[in-house]
């Protein structure tokens, strides 16, 4: 029998008022996380990747940003029904987040070490000289050096990788069991992004925490996840095991994210193909589904109505009429 | 920091210099000097010998530029600032009575603009667009936009009609009797501080409402913080450099909102001194006070710069 699932997210809604109207930017989005594993929510810019990932932790600016709908269960407790104070408590706690621009993601007027040390301070009273002196080992086990003596540092003083350390030892401080990394190496340089993922799959390894990678990196996906849920306009439009979505993609466009990706086994010669048009624009979606304008395989029916997820294969899910035959 | 704060005290020096320079000038620029005052008043028949004596006897017989640099070297060579034309008292004695007051009607002033401006200012930008916020924003327009010396007459007039309750005239120093001393300078403090207070809120609103929006923030409350702490510890120093400095801006404001309101509430502080001087045509005391105006302010910037030290890590003296 397969684990319960740690974090299970059904229907989730998430919208924002604009001047143009009311945009979904997360429109009935269902994915399971289970302990200990690795999923990667992939999507391009607009997906409604990030904002699912902020809407678990409900850090939605509201207003213009409001939760329309959903359950997220953590635990077998739905997230959305509890008040703002008991969800403080689970925020920095049982759930921690890491954020895309380390640069500006750490309070320039605070030591590192006392933001680090804070989430200790706030959720388990620790008294602030043991939580510096707990920041100090958090420093260095994300391998910072010479973590004794930059507990005292400002962010000022860290380059960004550094910086991107100190904030996934920050969101360890507390050992949650559910870390969520919002695109945690788009900011940094290529050199340094490969040594934050694999720090971030290292000790979610030895803390047995589950992690939900958000990024829009392939790359990434394959050496990284268990598995991956491929987002398109708000909506979920496949998920799978990373092989599964690898060998055998089963969307229109995941097919076209993967022929547009460099790979060592293709022929030698063989041009990358991309995916024509634009990402759909969430303020006016097409009625139907979102990507059909950009899809090759567009017939009839993707215009109608809304293709729903089915079962292409036992745990391979994807939204497309073409598996209706 | 501390070879910063020495250079800076060093660069007073030209700057005080040249200040008084132009008060100097300018006092004696004002049309009737003194001598027509005194001779009027006494009723001497003011021919031109009595006039040169009288010259003679104030020290006022040398050419300008001759004055100055005695006043200078009397300041250098013997801390003096001279005495008064009409009473003959030094000028030193008299600001030392009467400055510790404006000293304490601008302190008290800047205690309540900031009481009303930061809270209020705060509270405004976490709860944008509420009622509390367009409360707050219509009372600094308010109080923007009312002069002070007019609320200060209001204070002064319609209390005593309508309740026959006049602040008292008879001054009472604070080491006399600390509550009747803040009973007298408090209506003039809360006037001058509201007045104060409207811009000080309004900056810092803003600069809160930005720094509400950064990244650190959000990363504050995907920690857990509750809402005291990631406006408390989070928002509010960062925003505060704005406002620190625009509250070294306005210290000439309140200086000057002092001399006024001094007059009002006959208050006996330099203020009333400095009007009265300036009427008697009273060459050292105006000169004097502005001398010791000018070196308040120009610390007041001094600590506002180096209060960023401590606001901004960034921040290094060199």
């Amino acid at each position: 029998m397969p684990p319960s699932p740690l974090l299970q997210v059904r229907d989730l809604t998430t919208e924002f008022r604009t001047e143009r109207g009311t945009v979904r930017a997360v429109n009935g989005v269902s994915f399971d996380v289970f302990p200990g594993e690795t999923l990667a929510i992939v999507g391009e810019s607009g997906s409604g990747k990030s904002v699912t990932a902020l809407s678990v932790l409900r850090l939605i600016p509201t207003p213009p940003g409001r939760i329309a709908g959903g359950e997220v269960l953590f635990d077998g407790q739905n997230l959305l029904n509890l008040t703002e104070h008991q969800m403080q408590r689970v925020r920095g706690n049982s759930i921690a987040m890491i954020f895309q621009e380390p640069m500006s993601s750490l309070n320039p007027s605070l030591p590192i070490g006392m933001q680090i040390a804070e989430p200790l301070n706030v959720h388990h009273n620790t008294p602030w000289a043991k939580a510096i002196d707990a920041a100090k080992t958090l420093l260095s086990r994300v391998r910072v050096p010479d973590a004794a003596r930059r507990v005292d540092a400002w962010p000022h003083q860290f380059s960004g990788g550094m910086r991107q350390r100190a904030m996934i030892a920050m969101a360890l401080a507390n050992a949650p069991r559910l870390l969520i990394a919002d695109e945690p190496t788009t900011a940094l340089d290529v050199t340094v992004q490969a040594q934050i993922l694999d720090l971030l799959k290292e000790v979610t390894r030895e803390t047995g925490s589950s992690l939900i990678l958000i990024t829009h990196d392939l790359g990434v996906v394959a050496r990284y996840a268990d598995r991956v849920a491929v987002m398109y306009g708000g909506r979920l439009v496949e998920s799978g095991t990373a092989t599964d979505i690898y060998e055998r993609p089963s969307h229109p466009y995941t097919i076209g994210l993967m022929a547009s990706v460099p790979r060592l086994d293709s022929a030698a010669g063989s041009r990358l193909t991309a995916i024509d048009g634009q990402p759909p624009d969430l303020a006016a979606l097409p009625p139907g589904c979102a990507f059909a304008p950009r899809c090759r395989n567009v017939h009839a029916r993707c215009g109608e109505a809304v293709p729903v997820l089915r079962e292409v294969a036992p745990n391979h899910l994807s939204a497309c009429f073409l598996h209706d035959t | 920091m501390r070879a910063y704060a020495i250079r800076r005290l060093l660069a007073l020096i030209p700057t005080l210099l040249f200040a008084s320079l132009i008060v100097f000038i300018t006092v004696r620029l004002i049309p009737g000097d003194v001598i027509d005052l005194m001779l009027s008043q006494n009723d001497i028949s003011a021919d031109k010998k009595s006039r040169a004596q009288l010259e003679a006897a104030l020290g006022l017989d040398t050419p300008v530029h001759w004055q100055y640099l005695r006043w200078v070297g009397a300041i250098l060579f013997e801390g003096s600032l001279g005495r008064s034309l009409w009473q003959n008292t030094p000028v030193t004695e008299l600001i030392a009575q009467r400055m510790p007051i404006t000293f304490e009607l601008g302190f008290l002033a800047l205690l309540v603009a900031l009481c009303v401006a930061l809270p209020v200012g705060i509270w405004a930008a976490i709860r944008q667009d509420t009622m509390g916020d367009y409360l707050g924003r219509s009372f600094s327009i308010l109080m923007l936009a009312v002069p002070s010396f007019w609320m200060g007459t209001l204070v002064m007039v319609f209390p005593s009609i309508w309740w026959g309750w006049s602040p008292d005239i008879q001054f009472v120093a604070f080491h006399v009797d600390p509550l009747r001393n803040l009973g007298q300078m408090m209506p003039p403090a809360i006037i001058l501080g509201c007045a104060l207070s409207a811009v000080t809120m309004r900056m810092t609103r803003t600069m809160m409402l930005e720094v509400l929006r950064q990244d650190y923030v959000r990363t504050a409350w995907a920690k857990g913080l509750n809402e005291r702490l990631v406006v408390i510890r989070h928002a509010l120093r960062n925003a505060l450099i704005p406002v620190v400095t625009l509250i070294g801006l306005q210290a000439p404001i309140l200086i000057g909102g002092a001399v006024i309101m001094e007059q009002i509430f006959v208050i006996p502080g330099t203020g009333l001194m400095l009007l009265d001087a300036v009427s008697q045509r009273d060459y050292p005391i105006v000169t004097g006070v502005f001398l010791i105006v000018g070196v308040a302010v120009q610390l007041i910037n001094l600590i506002v710069d180096l209060s960023y030290g401590f606001l901004d890590p960034k921040v290094r003296y060199r």
